[in-house]
């Protein structure tokens, strides 16, 4: 709960309506103080309803897109949800993104971030409470002016209609900008529902196909000077000397100055920063991580394993006893590596200090983290920070990371010029933060008729949560010490070292199916690398382990991969649905000599996806011709977006399938860009046919779960084409 | 002094005759649709047309452009004025983060004016040289048979997803 400063909260209400507007706080959580003034463009003659919604004189919406906008098509979702009820056609809708602002702040969160899936299910009823208090507020302006009733006024894509005339939402919004706000204004049924569940466009999809959607790379700002840092081998690593006399020479450059990640050079433009920065010779310090290799990620992991010395996770009945009663055990280790997000745009931010303010433009999951980081790089207070969002080139987690934008803002900070600092291509691949790496083992038993009844699983590998809190306890708190925020990350590292499991450490690993015994492990082993959320987290590795698992016991049990799995997850008919659909569509379908049908399903982020991978293998390379991907993700608000979400999550998945492979030598990544970091291409897409069940409820996740079932739907459909048990990731036959 | 035609302009610069014609494009002429993604001419991200041909401008030195007509994805249509791709774009909800979509558009364009009925194995051809992380591949594919001549000639293509 937010402190309530009643008297600037009535300052900014009557001083803002003085300027001929209202600013409303309309509070998404409840408890909001409304304290700061909305970040929203003035524009003359505005009405300014809530954070979400500005009325033009010209009719125009414009409509205030709270969550970043990644691709996942939130910016559409959340119009969707507002426009259904305030009845404005999302795409006549002037759409801007958010800038900072705790109205913005995220339902399920409680602070301004975007990411878990988890934006169409926290603004569900939120977005839609704000567009039919809205229009109520129209709706009581319109029967004032016209004199007549709100009952005889109905409402049609912008306008209010009475006795047969059509009057623009604008013709009120003076009337309405003096009513008291409504906050309960009544919800359309879904048999009512005109936008929800058809829309098949995208709000963006013409500025991002003209090349006017902006970008954090395109911002452009007088005396912009661009920055590139030299960053060691080894991440992490200090600098002990550096010889920067060439690069100080070289055409365009005005400034050499250190930052915590290495030495950041300044020029002109970008491309004469990259070009001086490749004269820096650096001498790196060295550290733990130089002496460690890809396989020494996997030896430690399965030492630890071997070992079985971990934090116990959920342990219900008994695993040991359930074993010895079991027909059939199975045990087998899957390995999945570290890999790096790798966005299109290339991370980047655009910091501008003069004197005691700071302006801020970068595409970011987490705004709220914003003015907190600059203000503790720049010194200066963070009420004086503004920051501007922009469309993200990509974000797949990657841009829930801070480290470039501290880095433009030091770099502002030294340099006293407005700074746009670029990551290049190598450096996203090089430096992280990156997805763990994890080895999993399970042991599972099936009993004669074919039911689960133990499963013992464990994973190795490090925890993301301790560089989460290093990443945003900073921001969070900027009065707080560094000292204290490594003390916090350390007691943090110790707590999931001994105490508890990270939840995105195992998640996805256990819970999919129905057995009656279930033991969880999990071992920490940390070789220092910076980690963070990758599509899918958990999901992304441990999906991979279960599936394999579940696809060979059902072969051992001598039972089909669809009946197993549905006689596996009676508890849940939700999951059995998408197994059964998935079921019927593999029955019906004819495949070519030579391809081979592979299947899996898993739950993540409250979404429940079954896939089917149509598979050959021809000279000993895998090539995946076609998925049929069964989603339940509740309502779908825009089903056209759900299945480009679960293409996308497929494609993506399938990359980490197929290619996926960051490896260490001597510490340092061996890889360095897209000629030997391999992205799946058009000529390697498969044709994907998506299937949305339909099944009523509120909306859950959509931008994750299409991702975690493609690779072991693929190393299943691999099995049946070669016999060959693939668990190591990327995928590869031996 | 380098010259060249800059969506059908004739443009000059006297920079660096090294620096990249993407950077030229977007550093001097601030035209920012056209993206850098790798610097090392392997995602496509920089696409222009050189002469009506689709290249990687991150690896293309500005001098060896002297003389030439380039396009860039402002050339290739405006809001107000949308290519029949860029159209296509929009009616089959073709982009997700959008960032890789100018040069997907530029290559798309490129191939169309070259053939304009190509076969899914020539747009695979055409385009597997610009990467898209957000997987947008299989509208893309979609949306350029959409515009070709035989799909003009027999009318919209349905988009393909159903509901169970």
């Amino acid at each position: 709960m937010n402190t309530v400063n009643v008297s600037r909260r009535r300052f900014l209400q009557s001083s803002a309506v003085a300027g001929g507007g209202l600013v409303v706080g309309f509070s998404l959580s409840g408890c909001s103080s409304s304290a700061l003034p909305l970040p929203v463009a003035a524009t003359e003659g505005a009405w300014t309803a809530n954070a979400f919604v500005q009325i033009l004189p010209d009719n125009t919406v414009r409509f205030y897109t709270a969550r970043a906008e990644m691709g996942q098509g939130v910016t559409t979702g959340l119009a969707t949800l507002l426009g259904e009820e305030l009845d404005v056609n999302p795409l006549d809708m002037d759409v801007r993104l958010a800038n900072a602002h705790e109205d913005y702040n995220n339902p399920l969160f409680g602070m301004q971030g975007t990411g878990g899936s988890s934006s169409t299910r926290a603004h569900f009823l939120p977005m839609r409470q704000a567009g039919a208090n809205t229009r109520m507020l129209i709706l009581q302006a319109a029967a004032s002016d016209l004199a007549a009733e709100v009952k005889a006024l109905s409402t049609d894509n912008g306008h209010v209609v009475h006795a047969g005339q059509r009057y623009p939402y604008a013709d009120f919004i003076a009337s309405a900008s003096a009513l008291t706000i409504t906050t309960d204004a009544v919800l359309k049924p879904a048999s009512e529902f005109q936008y929800i569940g058809r829309e098949s466009r995208r709000v963006d999809a013409i500025a991002k196909s003209t090349g006017t959607a902006e970008f954090g790379l395109d911002i452009d700002i007088p005396d912009l000077h661009y920055a590139v840092v030299v960053r060691p081998p080894v991440v992490g690593a200090k600098k002990l000397t550096a010889d920067t006399a060439a690069a100080r020479a070289m055409p365009g450059v005005t400034d050499i100055v250190d930052v915590a990640s290495g030495v950041a050079v300044v020029a002109e433009t970008f491309w004469q920063a990259t070009q001086a920065a490749s004269k820096v010779q650096v001498q790196w310090e060295e550290t733990d991580l130089s002496r460690v290799d890809t396989g020494t990620l996997r030896a430690d992991y399965a030492a630890a394993l071997d070992a079985g010395d971990g934090v116990q996770g959920p342990d219900e009945g008994d695993v040991q006893a359930a074993f010895a009663a079991a027909s059939t055990v199975r045990e087998a280790d899957y390995w999945a590596p570290l890999l790096s997000h790798s966005p299109m745009e290339p991370m980047n931010a655009v910091v501008r200090i003069q004197g005691e303010e700071a302006d801020v433009w970068t595409g970011i999951q987490f705004p709220f983290a914003v003015a907190g980081l600059v203000s503790r790089m720049a010194d200066i207070p963070s009420d004086n920070v503004r920051f501007h969002q922009t469309y993200l080139g990509g974000g797949f987690g990657r841009r829930g990371t801070l480290t470039h934008l501290a880095e433009a803002a030091d770099v502002a900070k030294q340099t006293g010029k407005p700074i746009q600092l670029v990551w290049t291509r190598e450096d996203d691949i090089r430096q992280g933060p990156f997805r763990p790496a994890s080895l999993m083992r399970i042991k599972a038993g099936v009993d004669e008729s074919g039911q689960l009844v133990a499963w013992d699983t464990a994973r190795a590998g490090a925890n993301i949560s301790p560089d989460t809190f290093r990443t945003l306890l900073p921001a969070r708190y900027p009065w707080l010490g560094d000292s204290l925020v490594e003390g916090v990350a350390n007691i943090t590292e110790t707590f999931f070292e001994h105490f508890s499991t990270d939840k995105s450490s195992t998640e996805g690993l256990f819970e999919d199916y129905d057995q009656p015994n279930t033991r969880v492990t999990h071992m920490t082993v940390d070789h220092g690398l910076p980690l963070t959320f990758w599509r899918a987290v958990g999901h992304s590795y441990t999906a991979f382990a279960k599936e394999s698992m579940i696809d060979e016991l059902a072969q051992a049990a001598g039972i089909d991969e669809v009946t197993f799995r549905l006689q596996n997850t009676q508890s849940s008919p939700r999951r059995q649905n998408v197994i059964r659909i998935a079921g019927e569509r593999m029955a019906e379908m004819t495949v070519p000599e030579g391809h081979h049908l592979g299947m899996a399903m898993h739950h993540s982020f409250s979404t429940d996806v079954a896939e089917i991978a149509e598979v050959s293998v021809e000279k000993g390379q895998i090539r995946v011709h076609k998925v049929t991907c069964v989603v339940d993700c509740g309502q779908a608000v825009n089903p056209d977006i759900v299945q480009s979400q679960m293409e996308g999550g497929i494609i993506y998945g399938l990359t980490a399938a197929l290619y996926g492979d960051l490896n260490l030598d001597a510490g340092a990544v061996k890889e360095s860009n897209f000629h030997d970091y391999r992205m799946l291409r058009m000529n390697e897409s498969p044709e994907i046919d998506v299937v949305i069940v339909d099944s009523g409820t509120e909306p859950t996740g959509v931008g994750e779960p299409g991702l975690p079932p493609i690779a072991p739907a693929v190393a299943n459909a691999v099995f049946k084409a070669t016999g060959q048990r693939l668990r190591s990731l990327p995928l590869k036959l031996v | 002094m380098i010259t060249f035609t800059l969506n059908g302009e004739t443009v000059s610069t006297d920079i660096d005759a090294s620096t990249p014609l993407l950077w030229v494009v977007r550093d001097v002429f601030k035209l920012k649709g056209s993206k850098f993604g790798c610097g090392a001419g392997l995602c496509g991200a920089c696409t222009m047309h050189v002469d009506g041909t689709a290249i990687k401008t991150c690896v293309t030195p500005i001098a060896s452009v002297a003389g030439t007509s380039i396009t860039t994805i402002e050339g290739l249509g405006t809001p107000d004025d949308l290519h029949p791709l860029q159209a296509a774009w929009h009616e089959y909800a073709v982009p997700q983060c959008g960032y890789s979509q100018s040069d997907q558009l530029m290559a798309a364009a490129a191939l169309l004016d070259a053939n304009p009925n190509p076969t899914g194995a020539d747009i695979d051809a055409a385009m597997s040289g610009n990467i898209c992380r957000c997987g947008c591949y299989p509208r893309i594919k979609r949306a350029v048979q959409s515009v070709s001549e035989s799909a003009l000639a027999y009318g919209p293509m349905a988009l393909t997803g159903e509901t169970a």
